[in-house]
């Protein structure tokens, strides 16, 4: 009886038909452990066998079981918007407005939120951490000063915090330029004291002004309004409220392999569309399981692959997948009817009646599942005679 | 009449805008007289209920096809408008044409090369299958841009649209007629550009001139029982169109003055608009004599009960019933119990052939009366003949081979039944007849989890396949065993619940014997030859325990190893040796250890059940849950199992700790507010103040909550039927008995504590700005002490937001899955493994990156590599 060499072993599962997964297991499994020829051929034939079984049958409406499998348990999902996700301190979307969010393909989702990891010599200590952190959280004039309004001198004081203002490394100069570039009036600076004299007298300019200057960014990325560091298996990681990929990624100490959104079109933009493929799968996955349902990933898979199919993040309802379809019948009886009747007549379209919901208009058989067998009984053959 | 093989299919269908001329040839009378019946109730011809536009009386017979109602489709007539009226639906493209074209040449203002480009473009993503909007969005942009002529150098002028049908071109008004002129101009060339087909659309079609009036048949008029007759709105709506459009003709014959005509021609604009859509905004709908607005043509084929969703995409069918359903642990899990009355009316149809002719015969002597007989025959010549007692011998002497007889319903027949909503295929599901007595459909609870089914008053639909190929579908893919397993997680969807779970869990939990008597009596209903050994004997007499008697019913090569849902989540698992016998061994079809609880048998959760299907196939698995269930009932009747107010009874003892738990913990609730009161109290990083209080007297409250509940669960102990529940997970949880016999605890509206209500309290029983436990909504008391008036109302408002919560929720996720559906129904695997939809796009090249079928998988997982190589390799793996 001959013993396979590993490489041949390795070699010959590769071979195998089946998915990279299983090919992965399979070698894993066999590590180190001696296989001859004979218990080879009948693992192999097993493998098959039982890989055979379980695939998929031709003509499965796929589509109709996956909207089905996330449809269904919707119905079993919470409303309650607000839930804590892992970090207590920053609020999450959940449950079945998440889902609904994600599948719309909102531009922005309703809480907008990063989970950013830091590269190898940031993670562990939570000084740099921290230091990132600051980097990143935008910082406006009313977090580091005191605004004070000078109505008989038409006049706005800013008083630096010089704890906060250290603390966040913001020097007084940083914050007269910043100040500065967003108004015309003339703006003085002296010790920590910054002073804005109107050209003009005017109560409403002054007010309106104060309030600007207010939310005047000073660091920090505009978009992040709070970051928060936790401590996650030995590692520091900050979790954001508010979301802009983009810049984060550009903040030096950011591992930009790990860092996540759960803002998908943005994802799509800057990651490109597999990325975005990926975030939705991701996404809906955990808001299923957050809600303890139990949801076959491919079902997913499906729905994520419709919506990114054509290079673009297409939403499921009447601005995407569903209002892009060639047939004009299907579309009618989805939503806004009329239209899209009266666009269909203007540009003389003609529907093929290839899909479900044209055929079941017309009162023909759908071209699904044992519908689009194509199997006739010989004429010859009827009638018994062999 | 020879049926062909191949069922004839529709291949297309072209939309168009109808051209005057195919108006007018397809009509079949003009249509010039708003008359509608003559006084002795006779259509007058010409009219709007003219006898050519078909029939819808019975017993006549249409002038134009000479068929008689119901087979006649009906046929259109015309009307000649005295002057063109634009359609409302094509008013914003008519502006765009009329800005993007030139006002004296017609062409559109593009260069040729600019034309060629767009063209191009266009032509591609038609070829490619793809929405090329956008681009015709663009063509629009660029054409209105261009403020000269770039043909004939005329200038242009501004169009503006006064909604809905108005057209200025700078001051100057433009009647229907000059726009009409203008788009009469734009060359067939041009039109590709835009989007249009001049073929079957051309623009200036979308002016009307000729107005097509749809057949009777489209807008029946009702006979009221006073013998008035009663017109469909759109016939009234067309008597007011050829009033306007007499009146506008006369008025212009005679010369009357251009204010009249306009005014006139305004009416008619209007009529015509809300005849076609009376939703229009900026126009006042049309109204009924009671004030009601028409529905006129566009909301006829609008919404959810309109032509497309209501008629078209929903049908109605025949051979169905619906009644109540209740619950039959008798019958087989793949049947279904048929009152006999509903047995009677439903019917299959039989071909007779020489073979099944005596008993056909049978069938139709029995007549429709006597239960398995037969309602009506249908000779070969179509002719359906109903059976009666005077009638039957004679039928039956008639039969022959090729007559069809429609036979009643009878035990082992396969029907569909259904419950909605049906959110997923697991909804509908075929199973076999049992005809019963009483008026309820009958079902085994153990197929209540996919059809989401209770007994408190649901009801239920059944369906009767009528030919062979449906039955066969029926049989092989929507029979219930088919459906054990759920495509949703791969797992078992069809189990146990309630009693089964309990039953099987008493009878399994610690080691009961059992005497030879109770035995027999437990497994009377199994299919049995022998009992096993007994596991003990004592003075002469046989004993079997609970664990051996479950074991009976394990197909004998099934082994399974897993932890049971009373497991206690211990930091190590002592597995065989686990102190509250939660961890399940099943070797070689023995159950060895462990106690059979949800986790086991449990729709859902249920592993043994997961493990038969998967190894054994479903119809070992459909036996398995027959002999199971029947024998969880049997054994929950010889246990004896009851719930009632007095279980929820806790001793005097347990009462007075539960009373101290709680007046310490508002007791610290009341140092927590006065903390905060005085500014002492450290805000949680990211909080406020506020929050941070409310969040620790939230944490406080539910902490004195759950420890009530471990006080009440102990001293109730773990032979109390709620406990038996809640552990075994067979009804109920800790907390709903935590509620019912220690303290409901915290109402919250939101995630918080009530805080509405008046200004600074939430009723006025409060001391204004109180935040103190109970003026929140803490419920101290539980469901049997019975709540205070101010707790009453507390637990009235939590309860109050679940219930709008659920109804909110039902709305949304059901829209969610139509737009799913809609989006995904087209999809399907094709032979290649490919996943693609209607258009042959692939959207997958392998469905889900593997191929597998998730009803098939384990729970997600393909196959087990790990289980097949020690098995092959045996135990271990040799080698080292």
């Amino acid at each position: 009886m001959t013993v396979l060499s590993e490489e041949e072993v390795s070699r010959r599962i590769e071979e195998l038909p089946i998915p990279e997964k299983i090919i992965g297991e399979l070698k894993e499994e066999l590590k180190g452990k001696k296989i001859t020829e004979e218990k080879f051929k009948e693992l192999e034939k097993r493998i098959l066998e039982e890989y055979t079984k379980k695939i998929v049958d031709p003509c499965e409406a796929v589509g109709i079981v996956a909207a089905q499998s996330i449809g269904e348990p919707g119905t079993q999902m919470t409303m309650r918007t607000f839930h804590y996700a892992g970090v207590a301190e920053i609020n999450v979307t959940l449950g079945l407005p998440r889902l609904i969010e994600i599948l719309d393909a909102r531009k922005t989702p309703s809480t907008p939120m990063m989970t950013i990891y830091l590269e190898e010599e940031y993670r562990k200590d939570r000084e740099k951490a921290r230091e990132i952190a600051w980097r990143i959280e935008s910082t406006t004039v009313i977090d580091i000063a005191s605004i004070k309004t000078d109505l008989t001198e038409m006049k706005i004081i800013i008083e630096m915090n010089e704890k906060k203002a250290k603390q966040r490394r913001i020097t007084v100069e940083e914050l007269f330029e910043k100040i500065s570039s967003v108004t015309d009036e003339e703006v003085q600076l002296e010790g920590n004291t910054i002073t804005i004299s109107l050209g003009e007298p005017s109560y409403r300019k002054l007010l309106q002004l104060t309030e600007k200057i207010k939310n005047v960014n000073v660091k920090g990325i505009e978009e992040i309004r709070r970051v928060i560091i936790r401590k996650e298996n030995d590692e520091y990681v900050l979790y954001t409220e508010g979301s802009a990929l983009k810049k984060v990624l550009e903040v030096e100490g950011v591992d930009s392999r790990r860092t996540k959104t759960n803002n998908i079109n943005e994802i799509a933009e800057i990651l490109g569309i597999e990325a975005a493929r990926n975030a939705i799968i991701s996404e809906a996955t955990e808001t299923l399981e957050e809600q303890g349902l139990n949801v076959d990933i491919r079902h997913i898979m499906l729905v994520a692959d419709i919506m990114t199919a054509d290079g673009e993040l297409k939403q499921i309802g009447r601005h995407g997948v569903a209002g892009e379809k060639t047939s004009v019948l299907s579309r009618a009886a989805f939503e806004e009817t009329v239209n899209h009747l009266l666009e269909a007549a203007m540009r003389g379209e003609i529907d093929e009646l290839v899909g479900v919901t044209e055929n079941v208009i017309v009162g023909q058989p759908i071209k699904l599942g044992t519908g689009d067998v194509e199997l006739v009984v010989r004429k010859e053959m009827v009638g018994g005679k062999q | 009449m020879p049926i062909p093989l191949t069922p004839k299919r529709i291949e297309s269908i072209k939309f168009g805008i109808l051209s005057p001329r195919e108006i007018r040839r397809m009509s079949v009378t003009k249509i010039i007289t708003a008359d509608t019946y003559d006084d002795d109730g006779f259509p007058i011809e010409m009219g709007l209920m003219d006898p050519r536009l078909g029939v819808i009386d019975p017993g006549l017979r249409c002038k134009t096809c000479g068929q008689k109602a119901g087979e006649c489709p009906g046929h259109f007539g015309h009307i000649e408008l005295a002057a063109p009226v634009i359609h409302v639906g094509y008013a914003k493209v008519i502006k765009k044409l009329l800005e993007s074209t030139c006002r004296k040449c017609g062409r559109l203002n593009l260069r040729e090369e600019e034309k060629k480009r767009f063209l191009e473009q266009i032509r591609t993503r038609k070829e490619m299958d793809l929405p090329y909007d956008d681009i015709i969005n663009r063509v629009f942009k660029e054409a209105k841009k261009e403020k000269v002529c770039v043909h004939c150098g005329e200038e242009q002028k501004e169009i503006i649209l006064e909604k809905p049908t108005t057209f200025y071109e700078g001051e100057h008004r433009l009647t229907p007629t000059d726009v009409r002129e203008r788009l009469e101009r734009i060359p067939d060339d041009d039109l590709e550009v835009i989007g249009m087909d001049p073929e079957n659309a051309r623009p200036e079609w979308m002016v009307l001139t000729v107005l097509p009036v749809p057949p009777v048949t489209m807008r029946p008029s009702i006979t009221l029982e006073s013998g008035q007759r009663s017109e469909d709105d759109l016939t009234h709506k067309l008597v007011d169109i050829i009033r306007i459009n007499q009146r506008f003709q006369e008025n212009r014959e005679a010369g009357a003055p251009q204010l009249i005509i306009e005014d006139l021609w305004e009416l008619l604009q209007y009529h015509v608009t809300t005849y076609l859509d009376n939703e229009v905004s900026g126009v006042p709908p049309a109204r009924h004599r009671s004030g009601r607005p028409l529905k006129t043509l566009a909301q006829r084929l609008k919404g959810k009960e309109g032509r497309f969703r209501g008629s078209l995409s929903g049908k109605r069918v025949n051979f169905s019933a619906r009644t109540v359903i209740s619950p039959d642990p008798c019958l087989r899990i793949s049947e279904v119990g048929v009152p006999l009355e509903v047995a009677k009316e439903l019917t299959v149809p039989i071909y007779v052939t020489p073979r099944n002719i005596d008993e056909c015969r049978e069938y139709v002597r029995r007549g429709p009366d006597n239960h398995p007989g037969a309602n009506y025959v249908k000779r070969p010549d179509g002719r359906r003949v109903k059976i009666t007692e005077n009638n039957k011998e004679e039928l039956a002497e008639m039969l022959a081979p090729g007559w069809i007889v429609e036979r009643q319903l009878k035990d082992g027949d396969i029907v569909l039944f259904n419950r909605q909503p049906s959110l997923h295929r697991m909804s509908i599901m075929a199973h076999e007849v049992r005809v019963l007595p009483y008026k309820t459909f009958r079902l085994n609870p153990t197929v209540c989890p996919p059809y989401n089914a209770d007994f408190d008053g649901d009801e239920m639909n059944l369906h009767v396949p009528q030919t062979e190929e449906a039955r066969a579908e029926a049989r092989i893919l929507m029979h219930i065993q088919e459906n054990i397993l759920s495509p949703r997680f791969g797992g078992p969807i069809i189990g146990g619940i309630h009693d089964y779970i309990t039953g099987l869990y008493l009878l399994t939990r610690k080691n009961i014997l059992f005497s030879e008597e109770e035995t027999m009596e437990l497994v009377r209903n199994l299919d049995l030859r022998a009992l096993p050994d007994p596991c003990e004997i004592k003075n002469g007499r046989r004993y079997w325990s609970g664990k051996q008697i479950f074991s009976l019913t394990l197909p004998k090569e099934l082994n399974l190893r897993y932890q049971a849902e009373i497991c206690r989540g211990c930091e190590i698992c002592k597995e065989e040796n686990c102190e509250y016998d939660a961890f399940v061994v099943i070797k070689d079809g023995e159950l060895i250890c462990g106690t059979i609880d949800e986790k086991g048998i449990g729709a859902f959760k249920g592993k043994i059940l997961d493990a038969i299907v998967k190894k054994f196939g479903s119809e070992v698995a459909s036996k398995f849950l027959d002999d199971v269930t029947r024998l969880a009932i049997r054994s929950i009747m010889h246990f004896g199992f009851s719930f009632g107010i007095d279980d929820e009874d806790i001793p005097r003892e347990a009462r007075r700790q539960i009373a101290d738990v709680i007046k310490k913990a508002e007791e610290r609730v009341a140092r927590l507010i006065e903390a905060y009161v005085n500014g002492e109290l450290e805000p949680l990083p990211g909080r406020t103040i506020e929050e941070t209080v409310e969040l620790k007297i939230m944490q406080e409250l539910a902490k004195a909550r759950d420890m009530a509940g471990e006080i009440a669960g102990r001293y109730l102990g773990p032979d109390n039927s709620a406990v038996v529940m809640a552990v075994s997970g067979a009804r109920g949880s800790m907390l709903n008995l935590t509620q019912m016999a220690a303290c409901v605890g915290q109402q919250s509206v939101r995630g918080e504590r009530i805080n509405r209500g008046y200004h600074g309290r939430t009723l006025p029983h409060f001391k204004i700005g109180d935040l103190g436990a109970r003026a929140r909504g803490f419920v101290s008391r539980s469901y049997k002490d019975g709540l205070s008036p101010t707790e009453f109302f507390f637990h009235a408002i939590g309860g109050r937001e679940g219930l709008v919560d659920t109804a909110v929720r039902t709305s949304q996720s059901g829209y969610l899955q139509r737009r799913l559906i809609n989006a995904l129904q087209d999809l399907e695997v094709k032979y290649d493994g490919t996943v693609r939809d209607a258009r042959g796009t692939i959207v997958q090249f392998v469905y889900g990156e593997d191929g597998i079928d998730p009803a098939r998988s384990d729970y997600g997982k393909s196959i087990n590599v790990k289980e097949i190589v020690s098995e092959i390799l045996g135990e271990g793996g040799d080698g080292k």
